[in-house]
């Protein structure tokens, strides 16, 4: 039963994410987005990763779609459609990204993975929060820093020149 | 038939669909939406790992760190593009290089 | 080492201050004060003084034996060992006595004689080189440094002969000269090179040492001494190489005086002299018949001269043949004798000439008169009364070649003819030895007397010119007036007395040597025949003398015999005698002709035919090469690779460039592309 649902997550994953990149409007691109992001979400959950999951569909979806969906809105022609792209750039990146495929698949199938046999845990968020502030003290921080940076570099950046 | 290479293709497969996209994609914020496509097969990739290696829990927190910079990210990169858009009057990515030859 | 000995230092000063005087004549000549005609008169006078000493010195030491040799090593390469140095000896003393009077006289005399002259001070230069030159064959102790100077001799008499280049007679003279000479020396070489081959040494006491060894004998002995004397016959004009000298009277009198008179054509008796004891007893009949002929042959061609200097140089081509013949004969100190007094007398002669033809010269220049040949006798006449002293110089000079006695020339001549006498009481088969020497005398004197009494006597033959004669300056007349002196007996038979004896010191300091050649007679031998002829030879060339000069004063001052009608009667004989025997023509159709010939032959075959052919052949065909290696450098490198690499760079920057689109993604896409090709590789 699980295996079932798993392939089924994994297809709609793939299916959108194939349709982000390829779709001619960009809105049908965003919503595939949306898709995706709940694919992987649900792989998270097969993944045992709780407290991730839901940070995935907060952030990711709440946040972050919404700021692509206003950036579309922002900056689309509605009414215009995109001119065509480059068929020689589509071919090329297409090889280019089947061999690359190609060559991770490899890699995985052939490298022989050391799997650590392990118990589900109950209590992923607890873990998490004393990683963070106890061995992972200062990246948590340097985030921090980073989003306090970010937040100011953006402002400034919308800001109009006065 | 959860085992841990099904996550690694998976994860691999996303990878190379947000790398075509970034390479193939002319729209600025297509370009950012297969940013996000590398970056959460990044974070599958991680969380397979932390789960096939002894639920070692520095996997998640890695994780997370990837999300709040994807966030972090996605904010700054669209305000360029808005940006852009109002200079230049297009996020076609052709149009606004000024480095060509 | 040389140095220490006062004999070797004056030697050394004797031969190098003239030619100290040439070198800062030649270089500076033409600023210092009189262009430098004091440098060399005071080097020479010099010169004299301490030749004087020397012969001074040897007076007071009456040693007939006296020789002093002094020896520097020249190249000393183990067995190949030349060493150059002094001799001197009694011979030697006299001769430098010669070579510095005479060569001082000429410095004097050229004084006056070459005033004004254009190139003054190379003149004076020249004669230095020359008294250097001859200075160093005198005192030369072996054959190599003897021919050194005997070609430097050489040189000195072309540049002298030929003062007066810009005329061609002068010019060609003097090449004549020194080819002639030339010519003599090629013999003179290969006899000193198969002595030093045989012997192994170029000194003479070694080569007479050898000899008298027996290290060379025979045939080759002979032709080494002919070859030898060949230097002698070119150098002392004799015949067939007497072509030479009346040529050379084209050059300036003074030098005529010095050089052709007294000292450098003596060389040629000086080198027999000294190698006497190498000649085998066929080389010395042989130079015997050759300076008996020469003496005739050279009388009969003076005696139709009308040249006075012409007559003076036949007239010593004639005497050294008497020496020659001397030597011939084997009274080799007779032959240095009359050496002696024949410098003297001859260069009283040739200076007294040019006193003469000096006051024509200056008589005809105020006349204006530039066609008439100043030193044609036929324009003199009477010149008595105008130049005495020139005149009674030349007279007593006269005197003395005739063999007139109470002077020099007469007991010189009389020793000579006493040895040929001997020789053909030795050896009735030659009797024609003693007929050359007579006969050469019964002409001699005929022929000088002529000359004084065309020149002195009679009628002068112009009258306008003779107005302008008058006597020379004393400057001019100073050396006339001394060696006139030395051409009376006296100062050559001191301590003795007695005018028909050649007893003196000179006889007595200068004794003959034995030959180093077995089968010649020795010297006592020679001694003995010659005394023993001693007085038929006086009586036979008293009478000579007497019937030359007798005829002579008939023909000229009496005019009993006309010399015109004479002239016609022996005319072919007198057409071969005033033409030299057309030697000079002979010469020239039979050698110098072909000769001449064959030299433009072989310059065609050289010019035209190899240079042209082959030499330029070699240019075009390398042109050729340069044009096809030129087209392949310029098209096939330059064009093709090197414009090409540039060319093909180009075209790929050209199509490299696209690359650059500006846009990012492209960059991307390569980017991806490499880091797959590194995974993959790296795997692989």
């Amino acid at each position: 039963m699980s295996d079932i649902a798993f392939w089924v997550i994994v297809g709609i994953t793939v299916g959108s994410a194939f349709m982000v990149v390829q779709s001619k409007s960009l809105l049908y691109s965003a919503y595939a987005l949306l898709f995706t992001f709940i694919g992987v979400t649900g792989l998270y959950i097969f993944l045992w990763a709780d407290f991730l999951a839901v940070v995935q569909v907060v952030v990711y979806v709440g946040g972050i779609l919404v700021l692509i969906i206003f950036g579309i809105m922002l900056t689309n022609k509605i009414t215009s459609v995109n001119i065509s792209h480059t068929s020689m750039q589509k071919s090329m990146g297409a090889v280019v990204v089947i061999a690359f495929i190609g060559l991770l698949g490899y890699m995985i199938l052939s490298t022989p993975w050391l799997v650590l046999s392990n118990a589900e845990p109950s209590d992923t968020t607890r873990a998490i929060g004393r990683l963070l502030l106890m061995d992972y003290l200062l990246p948590f921080e340097a985030v921090s820093l980073l989003l306090l940076g970010a937040l100011i570099g953006a402002t400034t950046l919308s800001r109009k020149d006065t | 038939m959860d085992s841990l290479v099904n996550y690694l293709l998976v994860s691999s497969i996303l990878f190379s669909l947000g790398l075509y996209g970034v390479v193939t994609r002319r729209n600025g914020v297509a370009v950012l939406m297969s940013i996000e496509l590398i970056l959460n097969a990044a974070n599958i990739n991680f969380l397979a790992f932390a789960r096939f290696g002894g639920m070692n829990m520095t996997g998640h927190v890695y994780a997370l760190f990837v999300i709040v910079l994807a966030a972090a990210e996605a904010a700054v990169a669209l305000a360029i593009i808005i940006n852009i858009f109002n200079n230049f009057n297009t996020i076609n990515i052709d149009d606004v290089s000024e480095l060509k030859q | 080492m040389i140095s220490g000995n006062i004999i070797t230092d004056f030697s050394l000063l004797i031969l190098f201050l003239p030619l100290v005087a040439f070198i800062i004549n030649i270089i500076f000549g033409k600023r210092l004060p009189r262009q430098g005609d004091w440098v060399s008169v005071g080097a020479i006078l010099i010169t004299l003084i301490l030749s004087l000493s020397l012969l001074m010195n040897m007076l007071m030491n009456w040693d007939s034996d006296f020789s002093h040799e002094a020896v520097i090593p020249w190249i000393d390469l183990g067995a190949f060992k030349i060493s150059l140095g002094f001799w001197v000896d009694n011979i030697t003393v006299v001769m430098l006595v010669v070579v510095s009077l005479i060569s001082s006289m000429t410095h004097i005399f050229s004084l006056e004689y070459m005033k004004g002259d254009i190139r003054y001070n190379r003149y004076y230069a020249y004669l230095g080189l020359f008294t250097f030159s001859m200075n160093g064959i005198v005192l030369a102790n072996n054959v190599m440094s003897l021919y050194i100077f005997w070609e430097l001799v050489g040189v000195s008499s072309y540049l002298l002969i030929g003062h007066w280049f810009e005329k061609h007679s002068a010019a060609d003279a003097s090449k004549k000269a020194f080819l002639t000479n030339r010519v003599g020396d090629i013999g003179f070489f290969i006899g000193i090179m198969i002595m030093f081959t045989a012997i192994g040494s170029f000194n003479f006491q070694d080569l007479f040492k050898g000899v008298s060894e027996g290290l060379v004998t025979g045939s080759l002995l002979t032709f080494a001494g002919l070859g030898l004397f060949m230097g002698a016959v070119g150098k002392s004009s004799q015949f067939p190489l007497h072509i030479w000298l009346p040529d050379a009277m084209e050059g300036p009198t003074p030098v005529s005086a010095l050089m052709h008179a007294a000292t450098m054509v003596a060389a040629g008796v000086y080198l027999t002299v000294r190698l006497f004891p190498l000649f085998s007893p066929e080389a010395l009949t042989i130079i015997a018949y050759v300076g008996g002929f020469t003496a005739l042959f050279a009388a009969t061609i003076a005696i139709t001269q009308n040249d006075i200097k012409k007559v003076l140089a036949y007239s010593t081509v004639s005497q050294l043949g008497y020496m020659i013949l001397a030597v011939g004969v084997g009274n080799y100190v007779a032959a240095f004798f009359h050496l002696l007094t024949h410098a003297m007398f001859k260069a009283c002669l040739f200076y007294g000439s040019g006193s003469v033809i000096h006051s024509m010269h200056h008589s005809l220049h105020e006349l204006k008169d530039h066609d008439t040949d100043p030193q044609d006798m036929r324009n003199m006449g009477g010149f008595k009364s105008k130049m005495p002293l020139t005149h009674w110089t030349m007279l007593i000079a006269t005197l003395a070649i005739s063999g007139v006695p109470l002077f020099s020339g007469f007991l010189s001549k009389d020793a000579i003819l006493a040895g040929t006498l001997a020789f053909a009481q030795h050896h009735p088969q030659h009797f024609l030895l003693p007929i050359f020497g007579f006969g050469a005398a019964a002409i001699t004197a005929f022929y000088m007397f002529r000359l004084i009494f065309m020149t002195f006597y009679g009628k002068p033959k112009m009258i306008k010119v003779f107005k302008g004669i008058h006597e020379s300056p004393k400057v001019m007349t100073f050396p006339l007036v001394l060696l006139a002196g030395l051409s009376f007996f006296i100062f050559y038979t001191l301590p003795y007395f007695n005018p028909f004896s050649d007893h003196g010191w000179f006889t007595e300091l200068i004794k003959a040597r034995d030959s180093a050649v077995p089968g010649n007679p020795s010297a006592e031998e020679i001694y003995q025949g010659v005394h023993h002829a001693h007085y038929t030879a006086m009586a036979l060339s008293l009478l000579v003398a007497a019937f030359g000069i007798g005829l002579s004063y008939l023909m000229y001052i009496k005019e009993k015999f006309s010399a015109e009608a004479w002239a016609k009667r022996m005319g072919l004989f007198y057409k071969l005698s005033l033409n030299k025997y057309f030697f000079d023509e002979n010469y020239n159709r039979f050698l110098y002709q072909p000769f001449l010939k064959l030299s433009r032959a072989v310059a065609y075959v050289d010019w035209d035919l190899y240079d042209k052919y082959f030499i330029n052949g070699f240019g075009h065909v390398t042109k050729m090469l340069s044009k096809i290696t030129g087209r392949m450098d310029y098209e096939g490198l330059d064009q093709t690779l090197v414009d090409g690499v540039g060319r093909t760079t180009q075209g790929f920057g050209e199509q490299l460039k696209q690359v650059q689109t500006g846009r990012l993604q492209n960059y991307m896409l390569f980017a991806l592309i490499g880091v797959i090709l590194i995974l993959v590789f790296q795997a692989v």
